[in-house]
């Protein structure tokens, strides 16, 4: 008898709610393997100790990226569109013990929550955010976002985008944040070991994943076609280890510079509070 | 019981502490703000935790989160603010999250007249956010209530998994009166149902007889699904009729099945009118005096004051209004209350008496309203 490969268990099924899959997401789409490359850091964390499970809650908010709360096996809250970050900071000052993960593209986090995000860092709050940077608004069908490439069309920029694309990582490293970094989904082995190193730090800390939307922004750029939008995207990445904040442009004729743009430990906000509720 | 000459404002923050609240999320604004500053002198004393935060829609989505981590929770703001806090609103009706707001109104439209008073906001509150939904609306008339309903409203919220607003004034606000404060023990305090099923058993929105999900929260183990679009007992979003029909019925009757105990009135005079007051909140302050200088002058007057803006019991406005030959609904705005009167009782008996004043409304201008009619 023949088993077929998608009745056989995965290691991390564990973390996930199987009956929920299969995922709404669009063939090539980046985000399963930054969901894979989330869920192993957390296992690695889980498994030597310095995690629990119980205490790890998901937040998100409204888009493709917050559809992960939809799939993951722990305790989630699918909330509304940019309020992550508030709800996030809701809940971990009301119990510091958890460690509170929030996940959402760049609409949701810099655009209609940009102000949450800027002030959630200000207060270098003891949060986890990951921003999956897909360049276009993909749930609503292909309207300019905040990342979206100067003069690319859009279903909103027909004439040409004539906006430049907001560098995150430059806004959040302006602030009080303990941890920027930007990792690529065409690199999963550093998203994993950014997120591993995130989940053992406190404060507000911050990762930027670039990531693949072949369906709408790569229809919008001529690569539908999920392969060559991979490829061409890996190709535009440039590892470093210690990068400076100058060369951290979001700019696809330059190309992405990814790493760890920022690492310290400043007291987070619950230290500065007394950690919080009793 | 120990008395204490405090504000409104501060009764209203004396009432969330006794009824359990441990977590405060707020954005200044007038005249609310004195709820939040008392409160973050008092809350960490006794463990809990007060942020001032960069917006109303943080403020009231924290409370959100804060809740669904297992903590009473509660944001106090003002008309504009209330207006930007609907969303989220929103999200705490369709999540069945317990918690309270408190909209300490104030003239508008817009930025209006942040100092003064008003009674403008009864719609808002009741209905401002999208989609179907009822949740319980509160509105004292006294230091001594702000602080009662403030308990009420957190055992409401609590025993319902709903939000619950305390619909305050200005007036209200900065009003100073002896008020009468409970020890621990002395009043009832509710708390959120919890799950008897093991976490594999578990199904977050699925409700007991009484219509209401018992609650797991954040760090118990149970895998809870937040969820803001419309979903099934498990929490998975579902878009066929059924389930959306089997979430919105549930959410609003869980609250309409218990208007008997929700709504509340006080009648004065009530046994004994021709002409009767209906009023609320700090105008129902006036409207007493107002019945009370005519009858002086011979006319058979009587209040009705409601403490329940939402759910109405109409079977009850009816009984009080049967028993009347003129009905005036005295409110301190252009006339909104009146529609549920309206409904309540014969049409051509009911007169509306919108005051829109500034201050609290002077019984002189009521009492010459009524005898325009008489």
């Amino acid at each position: 008898m023949v088993v077929s490969a998608l009745e056989s268990s995965h290691p991390l099924d564990k973390y996930l709610r199987t009956a929920r899959l299969p995922h709404i997401w669009c063939p090539g789409c980046g985000l399963g393997i930054a969901l894979g490359s989330i869920m192993r850091a957390i296992d690695k964390r889980i498994k030597e100790g310095t995690l629990k499970k119980e205490n790890l809650v998901f937040v998100t908010g409204i888009g493709c990226s917050a559809r992960t709360s939809f799939y993951v096996n722990f305790d989630a809250a699918h909330t509304l569109h940019g309020r992550a970050i508030a709800f996030a900071t809701g809940a971990k000052l009301a119990k510091p013990e958890l460690e509170v993960i929030v996940i959402g593209g760049d609409g949701d986090i810099a655009g209609i929550g940009g102000n949450h995000l800027l002030h959630a860092a200000k207060r270098n709050m003891d949060l986890i955010v990951l921003m999956i940077t897909n360049f276009v608004y993909a749930m609503t069908g292909g309207q300019v976002a905040p990342t979206t490439p100067l003069g690319l069309y859009t279903t909103t920029t027909p004439h040409g985008n004539p906006e430049p694309p907001l560098n995150v990582v430059k806004v959040v490293s302006s602030l009080n944040a303990n941890y920027v970094a930007r990792a690529s989904v065409t690199h999963p082995a550093l998203v994993e070991q950014y997120v591993y190193k995130a989940l053992g730090m406190r404060g507000f800390r911050f990762i930027e994943i670039l990531s693949t939307c072949p369906e709408i922004f790569g229809r919008h750029i001529g690569m539908r076609d999920p392969f060559t939008l991979y490829s061409t995207l890996r190709s535009k990445v440039i590892v470093k280890q210690s990068p400076s904040i100058e060369e951290s442009d979001l700019d696809w004729g330059k190309g992405f510079v990814i790493g760890e743009y920022l690492v310290r430990d400043n007291p987070g906000y619950l230290d500065r509070i007394g950690r919080g509720l009793k | 019981m120990r008395k204490s000459f405090i504000s409104g404002n501060i009764a209203i923050a004396e009432g969330a502490i006794t009824a359990g609240m441990r977590f405060f999320a707020g954005y200044p604004i007038t005249p609310a703000s004195d709820i939040m500053e008392y409160l973050a002198e008092r809350l960490p004393e006794i463990g809990g935790v007060v942020t001032q935060f960069e917006d109303e829609i943080a403020s009231i989505n924290a409370v959100v989160g804060a809740s669904w981590a297992g903590v009473k929770s509660m944001t106090a703001t003002s008309g504009p603010g209330f207006s930007l806090m609907l969303e989220a609103l929103g999200l705490a009706v369709i999540t069945e999250t317990p918690l309270v707001v408190v909209d300490v109104m104030r003239a508008g439209p817009s930025t209006g007249v942040p100092t003064k008073t008003s009674q403008s906001d009864v719609m808002q509150v009741r209905y401002g956010a999208h989609g179907d939904y009822v949740i319980p609306v509160f509105a004292p008339w006294s230091a001594q209530e702000a602080y009662d309903l403030t308990i009420k409203a957190f055992n409401v919220a609590e025993s319902l998994r709903t939000p619950v607003i305390l619909l305050s004034d200005a007036v209200i606000a900065h009003l100073w009166e002896s008020v009468l404060l409970a020890e621990p023990g002395e009043v009832e305090v509710i708390n959120r149902k919890k799950p008897s099923s093991p976490p594999d058993e578990y199904l977050p929105y699925k409700p007991d007889n009484d219509l209401v999900p018992p609650m797991a929260t954040f760090g118990e183990g149970y895998n809870v699904i937040v969820e803001s679009l419309i979903h099934d007992e498990r929490g998975f979003y579902r878009q066929d009729r059924e389930a959306y029909r089997n979430l919105v019925k549930r959410i609003v009757n869980k609250v309409l099945s218990r208007v008997d105990s929700l709504f509340e009135v006080e009648a004065y005079y009530g046994d004994d009118y021709k002409c009767l007051l209906v009023s609320f909140g700090s105008t129902a302050r006036s409207a007493l005096a107002a019945a009370r200088i005519l009858r002086k002058s011979g006319i058979k007057a009587g209040l009705l004051r409601l403490k329940t803006l939402s759910p109405l019991k109409l079977e009850t406005l009816r009984k009080y209004c049967d028993e009347a030959e003129k009905i005036f609904v005295v409110e301190n705005n252009m006339g909104k209350l009146v529609h549920d009167v309206e409904r309540a009782a014969e049409n051509d008996k009911v007169i509306s008496l919108p005051l829109l004043d500034l201050e609290i409304p002077e019984p002189k201008d009521i009492v010459e309203g009524v005898r325009k009619w008489l």
